[in-house]
């Protein structure tokens, strides 16, 4: 496939080592995120058979499919029609979402802040939603200002943490960090404050904070979905930015990186995907951290497949474990938030140990 | 193809850094620059490609002020070798090669066909091939620094800069990293702007030297004529005695006490 003419016989073999590697990694790009999606819909499929109330994995498949193609006759009770296509149908496509989302953006924060420990709540946005959910909740406010209240208060906190970092000039990413944790402590301090002076509405506050799909319905769905499809698509787009940014800012901007440009827009993209999830499912930990650190080992730091693999397997793996969360004890469940942190960080610290990579990167 | 600086200056915050600093750099020529610490060798370096703004003063590449470029247009002329460029992540040698030519890519293009040509290219003539496929984080130092050269050349520059090439290189590959610098601006044709600390290699290798002295240009010209004992005492506070190798010519900077 290339011209080796201008190249002396024993550099030929060298070339050719370069070129396959260089068509191995061409191909490994769309490969890899292919198996992947397959890999989502079949857990999909999987997750979609799963309930309290058994119905035929075919009868599933009818109703499912009913909605799309109304030729399909009836032939079930309309009960098993509101359980697949109102409850879990919403359920299982939030859970794809959120765990896209929280994956995609953790790994962008991390390669963004060079920092392992980076995570989507880095700039405070976790304290800032949970405010803003707690004040809806404490005010008696309707049901569908909690969502609302909650992603304005987090776009809210990340515009004020990246006002207090970038106050001189340029933006020390060691400042932004340090204002975010300074900022989600002081929400944090104010969701306590709202906690103890909730009376009666204590648990739902608390139920809200543990983080959970049980009350995904479809209205949910219509906000995540642009909301996180766009922004998701958007971070794509820059992942050879943030392969540049790792190098450093003046390697970066020597390569051609506006670097100020593309933090900006990147953090203002990563914040709009986590507040997304977070307004309408709460506060889930470990995804964003767990998924990209596993993703990095497996297929490598380069983001064009880091962050497609992350955010394909985020989906896959919030659609099992919170399939699991609703299975482990019926008719009740485990709010999600729960299993991924009992079902992570095992995981994570086996990882640590046995790659201690991590920490060396 | 020339780069020409006219009047720079630029200062930080709290000191000035660098005042009317002058000086013109032509295609086949490489231009040192020496002198002490914080005499501003790394902010030159800096406003010349423009990640630092001078506040007064004009970088021209051809006649066209540099300031009014954006960053991918910036990239696509001047390669920057920055000092010990570390990289801590484990891409492949080819993948940093392949960064290069993020300049020359759209936001929704992937590499074509062109890009993987001129980083074969590069890698060859940096004699980086035999390791392409290798992790950067495992290379020695030496290697490392030609990796990066062969990016700064897979941007296809016409101005190569480079930041104390040889800092932290044994013996053996400062010749070699040096060697290769002269090779390719003679071949490419690429005009060459290298800071030093070490004065023997700068009259070795560089074909005009420019002193700073804080933040000023205090002498330019062919190394014999900048590195006079007088220069590197008013400049270093350094008594210096400089002989010629009666065998190669190669001008010998011997320092012998400090005067500071």
């Amino acid at each position: 496939m290339c011209d080796t003419r201008a190249f002396g016989w024993h550099e030929r073999q060298s070339v050719d080592q370069v070129d396959r590697l260089y068509t191995v990694r061409q191909r490994r790009r769309v490969l890899v995120p292919v198996a992947l999606a397959l890999g989502l819909v079949l857990t999909v499929a999987w997750a979609v058979q799963m309930g309290s109330v058994d119905i035929p994995p075919g009868t599933v498949l009818r109703i499912s499919l009913h909605r799309l193609w109304p030729g399909i006759p009836p032939t079930w009770p309309p009960s098993h029609e509101a359980i697949i296509l109102d409850v879990r149908w919403p359920r299982i496509l939030l859970e794809m979402l959120v765990g896209a989302a929280l994956a995609t953006s953790g790994c962008t924060m991390q390669g963004l802040f060079r920092n392992p420990m980076a995570s989507p709540y880095t700039l405070g946005i976790a304290s800032g939603a949970a405010f803003g959910a707690a004040l809806a909740i404490v005010l008696g406010l309707p049901f569908y200002a909690l969502p609302a209240m909650a992603f304005l208060l987090a776009l809210a906190t990340v515009f004020v943490v990246y006002r207090i970092a970038g106050a001189r000039g340029g933006t020390a990413m060691e400042t932004l960090l340090l204002a975010g944790l300074a900022v989600g402590s002081f929400f944090s301090a104010l969701v306590s404050f709202m906690l103890y002076i909730a009376g009666e509405k204590l648990a739902g506050i608390v139920f809200w904070l543990m983080g959970g799909f049980w009350a995904s319905d479809w209205d949910k769905v219509a906000i995540a979905l642009p909301l996180i499809a766009l922004a998701t698509g958007g971070i794509l787009l820059f992942s050879r930015d943030l392969d540049l940014l790792l190098l450093g800012d003046e390697q970066a901007q020597s390569l051609g990186v506006d670097t100020e440009r593309v933090k900006k827009i990147v953090l203002a993209l990563s914040s709009l995907t986590t507040a997304a999830a977070v307004c309408v499912t709460g506060v889930i930990g470990f995804v964003g951290i767990i998924v990209p650190h596993l993703m990095r080992i497996l297929v490598g730091p380069g983001h064009r497949l880091l962050l497609p693999t992350s955010c394909l397997v985020g989906a896959i793996l919030l659609i099992c474990t919170d399939t699991l969360a609703r299975a482990v004890i019926q008719p009740t469940e485990i709010p999600v938030g729960i299993i991924t942190a009992l079902l992570g960080v095992p995981f994570f610290v086996y990882l640590l140990r046995r790659r201690k990579q991590i920490l060396e990167w | 193809m020339n780069l020409r600086i006219k009047g720079v200056g630029f200062r930080y915050d709290s000191r000035k850094a660098l005042e009317a600093v002058t000086f013109e750099a032509v295609e086949r020529e490489i231009l040192g620059i020496i002198g002490p610490n914080g005499a501003g060798k790394t902010t030159l370096l800096r406003c010349i490609n423009n990640t630092l703004k001078p506040q007064v003063g004009v970088v021209l590449i051809n006649g066209e002020d540099v300031s009014r470029w954006d960053r991918r247009r910036i990239a696509r002329h001047m390669g920057l070798v920055p000092q010990s460029a570390v990289i801590t992540f484990p891409f492949t040698v080819l993948e940093v090669v392949l960064m290069g030519r993020h300049p020359h890519q759209s936001l929704f293009g992937g590499e074509s066909e062109r890009d993987l040509e001129v980083v074969r290219e590069a890698l060859r003539l940096t004699d980086t091939l035999r390791f392409a496929t290798r992790p950067v984080t495992e290379l020695s130092g030496g290697e490392r620094q030609r990796v990066i050269i062969a990016r700064a050349l897979a941007q296809e520059p016409d101005t190569l800069l480079l930041d104390e090439p040889t800092l932290h290189l044994d013996l053996n590959h400062q010749l070699e990293v040096l060697g290769l610098v002269r090779r390719l601006t003679r071949e490419r044709g690429l005009v060459t702007v290298m800071t030093s600390h070490d004065l023997n290699l700068a009259a070795r290798y560089c074909d005009r030297l420019l002193m700073l002295e804080q933040g000023r240009v205090y002498a330019v010209g062919a190394p014999e004529e900048v590195l006079t004992p007088a220069n590197i005492r008013r400049v270093y506070q350094v008594e210096a005695e400089i002989t010629r190798h009666p065998a190669t010519g190669m001008l010998h900077i011997l320092p012998l006490a400090s005067t500071g």
